[in-house]
């Protein structure tokens, strides 16, 4: 039911006032509880971290606290770390998204129609999705372990590696590690996701294209994607901003290390606040990534208007 | 029991109004049927009176008691829906029984109101089913089950049988027809369907674009509608309507139509000569076979079984006629058609009827 | 004709055992090593399945370490957060399912913000705000901070759930007589268990998954939850593998238990409620 809590309506209301204001409180007193507490602990915070940015806050110095202006964003400007941070967070983020995307795709397609099976086989390829995201970051650093890991085994014996060492320590690589736990504890979500939007698709839909003479490929070009885009745009867009944002992966497999070669902004910032107890300069950096994360989804959501602005 | 007063009352969603000011008196006992094509406001209307929807302005009254500000919870009304709404968690004994319950009555007065309704309606072997396991008609009666067992001052319908097919709809009609004389409630029963709205009406309400068109007894619209949208609406096949000039010579008048074709009527003192008027004539009041009046062109026969519908043109206009005679199925190309004066419709150019 | 149609099902076949096999088999080698004894551990490092196994692990993690502690906490903080959350999104879930007010556009769309800024930026004004009110290295600190992250996806699960659910149930309940508070508790609520047992579900693998909040809120080992417990165990006797897999067995079993709970109705619910969040 409907209430609407508009004044104009009830004007010739006759009811007590308290009555009246009871009523027009219910939707409100049912989404109190939940918005008393995200405004204590999330958007509280989040203003006092803005804050933060411009103050020098850090846990063991009893003598900090005071405003610093933009300083932490001059240090900012000149850190070479931090800008790595970033290639790496656009390395890290495109290409967990892209193959997290593709094979969550395939998936998804695989599962669409009945066959024998098909409810055991869901259930044991979206597994990964419930492994706490720590679990798998260290089994598969494990996994990447030539002392107890099959892998650099099995590249060995393809003669990919000239002898099995641990990709995690070698710069070159390290960042492949997390990516590649990355895409195995992602892919589910994409496929969950994009197999819903599949299974909203009107059946009939494909029988009568193949009537019309429709192909599997072209059912597929102009029945599937065009259904499945909206769906794709904005898992596509949450994700990568979900994904940017997201550390623990980094910091159970390397830590940043080696040599900085798979540190994230995201994790920069952890380090900052966690291991150097550096609140003032950590919040910086959020802000600076916050500011950048929007400025991504403001484009993305531009683009998207003027993509359907042509059409 | 108890009768309503709607007095003036409208509904407007933002600043789009849906009912223009509906005033309309129930008494105390009266099946009355809201009747209308999708989207009237009839349904809201009826929610109104529920207290589903906020009343924008005006006032309804049950028994004598304003009840704008009152919740449903306290309007003691029951209400039918088309969906059945019927609690998928609880058994049939329990949906019957939750109104009850919530009243706080007594364990031995629910038992004996449940199975007093169950029997009345057939549902004693069902009583402790869920409504997942039965039919739709099975469904539809737990749902006026629900609404009796309370004695309410109102029973509310909306569209309580369109979900049904077509045979069941029959019966489920006759039932409640039963039911209402037998309970003697007041009644309120929306329904888009007039066969519905004609059979089991006290009164009938038309509505059309938020506004009532015409209360009356179903013969009374049926003989006598209002307006253009009452005559078209009630009666199946719809009535035939042909535009023209109202004639005047002397004590003797005629409806001339586009062709020139003079129709004799009685005279309408209330209309000027040579304004626009608009003929109507049920299918079923349409002459054929004479050798008198006008020629039609047959486009289609349709035999229904127990009479014949003809798909005429007339004057390029469609026009239909309803006929038991089996001979109607042999009709040439061309048929000759006729109005007797007695079953002549007239309404002005603004659409009302004029006697 | 029939040849392709055989050799199409086979590849489709074989590309769904092909992700099955990628989904479990670092799950498998989990299971493998922590029932490998020490001894054989090296010696037979590529083999898949060892030649003798062993509980031993198990049995070392849960009586000499402080892993069932970690196991207590976790449970304790992931159950707490899921059935908070669990309620107060099917508060707000239902205002927003069911009513329409003036406030439900800046509501939705402050959750909506929730999901995109970044969470490491609460991590050092959260510390702050807590240690003044002895809420950090406290599991109850945990269940708040871990409500309030929880809270607006688990939103948008509920409202998809009561979405589905025919308004004419309750208002055929408040004519019967209740008020819109007892139509949600006795007619809504009880319909919408399933998306109850989703929302838990979900809720509580994420409770249990969190691992940098509870890395920087919580120091001593009384307050640690299980990934806190298993990552420091891992910096500090990093050549126990046999005993970490134990222990991170034992981890996967309830987050597993609830995904089990849950996905059959992953599919059907999580769509609205993933594409919002």
């Amino acid at each position: 039911m409907y209430i609407s809590a508009l004044p104009r309506e009830e004007r010739q209301d006759r009811r007590p006032l308290l009555k009246r204001i009871a009523h027009a409180a219910e939707p409100y007193l049912y989404s109190a509880p939940a918005l008393v507490l995200i405004a204590a602990v999330m958007l509280v915070p989040l203003i006092v971290g803005i804050s933060y940015a411009f103050r020098d806050i850090q846990l063991l110095n009893p003598f900090s606290g005071g405003f610093v202006g933009l300083e932490h964003f001059r240090t900012l400007a000149n850190d070479q770390a931090f800008y790595r941070a970033l290639r790496n967070t656009l390395w890290w983020t495109g290409t967990s998204v892209f193959l997290q995307f593709a094979l969550g795709l395939i998936l998804a397609l695989l599962l669409d129609k009945p066959f024998y099976g098909r409810g055991l086989a869901q259930a044991l390829v979206f597994l990964p999705w419930a492994v706490p995201t720590f679990l798998a970051g260290l089994n598969w650093a494990w996994l990447f372990n030539p002392v107890i890991g099959p892998i650099p085994h099995w590249l060995h014996a393809l003669g990919i590696m000239s002898e099995p060492h641990n990709i995690l320590a070698d710069p070159q690589l390290a960042m492949w590690g997390p990516i590649i736990a990355n895409v195995w504890w992602g892919i589910p979500f994409f496929a969950i996701t994009l197999l819903a939007a599949l299974q909203a698709i009107p059946r009939d839909l494909y029988e009568a294209a193949s009537i019309d003479g429709a192909g599997p490929v072209q059912r597929f070009m102009s029945i599937t994607l065009p259904f499945l885009a909206p769906t794709i745009a904005i898992t596509i867009l949450l994700r990568t901003v979900w994904i940017s944002n997201f550390a623990d992966l980094i910091i159970v497999m390397t830590n940043g290390g080696p040599a900085d070669r798979t540190q994230i902004v995201a994790s920069y910032i952890f380090t900052q606040a966690f291991k150097r107890l550096d609140f003032g300069y950590a919040s910086a950096i959020a802000l600076v990534l916050l500011v950048l994360l929007l400025a991504y989804s403001m484009l993305i959501v531009l683009l998207r208007q003027t993509l359907l602005n042509k059409d | 029991m108890a009768s309503i007063d709607i007095k003036s009352v409208r509904k407007n969603y933002g600043h789009f109004p849906v009912l223009h000011g509906v005033d309309l008196t129930i008494r105390d006992g009266e099946f009355i049927v809201l009747v209308g094509p999708s989207g009237c406001g009839k349904s809201t209307l009826l929610r109104m009176i529920a207290g589903l929807e906020e009343v924008t302005s005006g006032e309804i009254r049950i028994a004598g008691n304003r009840v704008n500000e009152l919740a449903p919870k306290d309007r003691d009304i029951a209400m039918v829906f088309q969906s059945y709404a019927l609690y998928p968690h609880m058994s049939v004994a329990d949906n019957m029984s939750y109104s009850l319950k919530l009243r706080k009555t007594a364990k031995e007065k629910i038992a004996s109101a449940v199975g007093n309704a169950a029997s009345k309606l057939g549902l004693d072997p069902l009583l402790e089913r869920r409504p997942k396991a039965l039919s739709g008609g099975q469904r539809q009666r737990v749902a006026m089950g629900r609404a009796i067992v309370r004695q309410p001052k109102a029973f509310l319908f909306d569209e309580p049988l369109s979900n049904l097919d077509a045979r069941l709809r029959e019966q489920m009609r006759a039932e409640i027809k039963k039911l209402h004389a037998d309970l003697k409630a007041t009644s309120i029963y929306v329904t888009h369907d007039q066969i519905e709205a004609m059979t089991l009406a006290d009164r009938i309400v038309a509505m059309h674009g938020g506004i009532v068109q015409q209360v009356g007894s179903p013969l009374e619209l049926y003989d006598r509608p209002a307006n253009l949208f009452v005559a078209g609406f009630i009666g199946s096949p719809g009535m035939n309507f042909l535009e023209g000039r109202y004639r005047l010579s002397g004590d003797h008048a005629d409806v001339e139509l586009v062709d020139g074709t003079l129709i004799p009527i009685a005279p309408r003192p209330s209309l000027e000569p040579g304004g626009r008027v608009t003929l109507g004539i049920r299918p079923e009041h349409v002459v054929m076979g004479g050798t008198a009046g006008m020629e039609a062109s047959v486009d289609l026969v349709e035999p229904t079984g127990f009479g014949i519908i003809l798909h005429l043109s007339l004057h390029d206009l469609p026009f239909k006629v309803f006929t038991l005679d089996r001979d109607a199925l042999k009709a040439g190309p061309k048929v000759r058609v006729e109005f007797p004066g007695k079953h002549l419709h007239l309404f002005d150019e603004a659409g009302n009827r004029v006697e | 004709m029939t040849t392709r149609k055989i050799l199409l099902i086979g590849a489709h076949r074989l590309a769904i055992l092909a992700y099955i096999a990628l989904a479990l088999f670092p799950l498998f080698w989990l299971l493998k090593v922590s029932v490998t004894p020490n001894d054989l551990l090296y010696s037979e490092g590529v083999r898949m399945w060892p030649s003798r196994t062993t509980f031993e692990h198990f049995e070392f993690v849960l009586r000499h370490s402080a892993f069932p502690v970690f196991f207590r906490n976790s449970l304790i903080v992931s159950g707490a957060t899921a059935v908070v959350v669990t309620i107060l999104a099917s508060l707000s879930g239902y205002a927003l399912s069911r009513f329409s007010f003036r406030a439900k556009y800046w509501i939705v769309a402050i959750m909506l913000l929730t999901q995109m800024f970044p969470l490491v930026m609460l991590v050092a004004p959260i510390f702050k705000l807590l240690s003044p009110l002895e809420l950090t290295n406290s599991l109850t600190g945990l269940v708040i901070v871990y409500s309030a992250f929880n809270v607006p996806f688990a939103t948008f699960l509920m409202q998809s759930f009561f979405d589905g659910i025919p308004k004419d149930l309750e208002e055929a309940a408040m004519i019967d007589g209740a008020t819109q508070f007892m139509a949600f508790r006795q007619i809504i609520l009880p319909l919408t268990l399933p998306g109850i047992a989703a929302t838990l579900g979900f809720v509580f693998t994420a409770a249990w998954s969190e691992l940098l909040f509870a890395l920087m809120l919580i120091s001593g080992n009384d307050a640690a939850t299980f990934p806190v417990g298993l990552l420091t165990f891992v910096s500090k006797f990093s050549v126990d593998f046999g005993q970490m897999m134990a222990a991170g067995v034992l981890a996967l079993i309830p987050a597993c238990l609830f995904f089990l709970l849950i996905q059959r109705y992953l599919v059907q619910g999580l769509t609205a409620g993933a594409v919002k969040g």
